[in-house]
């Protein structure tokens, strides 16, 4: 049945919404909406890194992208600078240099805009084995890690005092956001994966009390995400990242009108 | 004195210094099971640090800690929740561990909140926070507290309360406390070690021996010398010649 393009693809979707739901909610009450855009505008320099020298795509976008996260770090610690600015930094030039280096690599012919904003074409047999072996590896770490992560999430000195070592706990967060830009690249593009992360989240906050709930209602909205955006990409020959992107997009716009917390005046 | 095996947590000659300044030096001191250990002193004296140094929470601190338990409770001075995470009172009861719901109605009874237990942890005011804060703390039964101000903004009769329960927690529990202080009346009547910090120890010992210092006195004045000594008959335990506490 894998032989339709169409049910790879959604297959594919199923599987990075399973895994960007969660994740999303971590990157939202963490704050690092931007640090995901980051790593995912460094893939660029991944997926050409893989062309040069004839490399597995997902693996080398998680190598660079796990590369630009420990440059980050260190540069945080050595300059003055405020972490936006850096983030800003590290994000365009990876993405200029990206594009750089395949203006050289004039052998090769690139669908630059299949990578930007994911092409479902290009979705093979081999990606959704990434996709699923991956996404479960990401799932598996992430549930191991989760108290740990979530208590220094609401307060690190608790976690900290409490013996649940929150620094290795951000640590891994750091290399499994690594990972789902590498084998989500495909799919979302890397232009719009931190979207993939975020809508859906996003628009569980809006009709969550509890952060259980908040993850559950994340990964449907991915899900609804996925189908609504791929057959809307079948019907009208739109790209399937924005039309993935543009479906979570009204999912959230609805979500508005169910908001479940006042909006607090000290925020 | 009791022996080695009792003692939960021990500073040597331990402090603190961030951008070239010290938030506090050279302090030691040890909280063992069952005892109650304060820390008084001025705003800016370093109780917290010096909590925080006991907690682990410092990796680049001088002199050394030793801590002898993983199971610590603590109630933070400031806490800062970032309310984009939808957290209940529930949720915030397992933070750290999981408890089963007994456990945690105990716990939020003991601190007289459970009927907010569903409640949003946003919503909560001060108060109610606080208490929160400590059922969480108390919940774990760890065999170390550590409570930095834990009943702020907690209405008169609460705070009397509350401090009861601390004693009582520590005495049933068998659990050490290293606690902060500004309320000067109440807690000394429970505690069985003070150690008065103005960026080092300035001084220590039960609160009959720090209210009569000279130290104290100039710090605090006269007066809060006297509130002490006026809780004298109070105490539980009689003092030795040797500084030793003795349990009637």
């Amino acid at each position: 049945m894998f032989d339709d393009f169409f049910i790879r693809a959604l297959v594919a979707g199923i599987g990075v919404a399973l895994v960007t739901g969660p994740l999303g909610c971590f990157v939202i009450w963490r704050r690092l909406s931007y640090f995901g855009d980051t790593l995912a505008h460094s893939a660029l320099l991944g997926v050409t890194l893989a062309f040069t020298m004839e490399f597995n795509i997902a693996l080398s976008v998680f190598i660079i992208s796990s590369l630009i996260a420990i440059i980050l770090i260190q540069l945080q610690k050595k300059t003055n600078l405020p972490g936006d600015a850096l983030l800003g930094l590290l994000a365009h030039s990876s993405l200029a240099v990206g594009i750089v280096v395949i203006g050289f690599l004039t052998f090769i012919r690139f669908d630059i805009m299949g990578l930007l904003f994911g092409d479902i074409l290009a979705v093979s047999v081999d990606d959704l084995l990434i996709i699923w072996i991956g996404g479960a590896l990401i799932l598996i770490t992430l549930k191991f890690i989760w108290k740990s992560l979530f208590a220094s999430t609401v307060n690190y000195e608790l976690a900290e005092a409490e013996g649940l070592n929150p620094d290795r706990a951000k640590a891994i967060f750091t290399i499994l956001m690594a990972a789902i830009i590498a084998i989500s690249i495909k799919m979302v593009g890397l232009l719009l994966i931190t979207g993939m992360l975020i809508i859906p989240a996003a628009m569980a906050r809006n009709i969550s009390t509890s952060p259980q709930k908040m993850v559950i209602y994340s990964i449907i909205g991915g899900l609804l995400s996925v189908i609504i955006g791929l057959f809307t990409s079948l019907e009208f020959n739109t790209s399937s990242g924005p039309s993935i992107i543009t479906a979570a997009l009204l999912l959230f716009i609805l979500s508005l009108f169910k908001i479940k917390q006042s909006i607090k005046l000290k925020n | 004195m009791s022996t080695d095996q009792n003692i939960l947590v021990k500073l040597n000659d331990a402090g603190l210094q961030l951008n070239n300044k010290w938030l506090v030096k050279g302090v030691s001191l040890q909280v063992e099971k069952g005892k109650i250990v304060t820390l008084i002193g001025p705003n800016g004296s370093g109780k917290s640090t010096t909590a925080k140094i006991a907690l682990g929470i410092y990796k680049k601190i001088d002199g050394s800690v030793e801590k002898y338990t993983n199971k610590v409770g603590y109630v933070p001075q400031k806490i800062s929740i970032d309310w984009t995470l939808p957290l209940r009172v529930s949720d915030f009861m397992v933070l750290t561990e999981n408890l089963n719901n007994e456990i945690i109605d105990e716990a939020l009874s003991l601190t007289g909140v459970i009927h907010l237990k569903d409640k949003n942890l946003g919503d909560l005011s001060g108060g109610e926070f606080q208490r929160v804060l400590l059922a969480r703390a108390i919940s774990k039964k760890p065999d170390l507290l550590v409570l930095d101000e834990p009943v702020q903004g907690v209405d008169f009769t609460g705070e009397i309360a509350l401090y009861e329960l601390i004693k009582k927690i520590s005495d049933e529990l068998d659990c050490g406390i290293l606690l902060i202080s500004h309320d000067l009346h109440t807690v000394m009547s429970a505690t069985d070690h003070v150690v008065c910090l103005n960026g080092h120890v300035c001084c220590s010992g039960s609160p009959l021996d720090v209210a009569k210092n000279n130290e104290y006195k100039a710090l605090f004045g006269e007066q809060a010398s006297q509130i002490l000594s006026r809780y004298e008959h109070k105490h539980d335990h009689i003092h030795t010649d040797e500084g030793e506490i003795k349990k009637n």
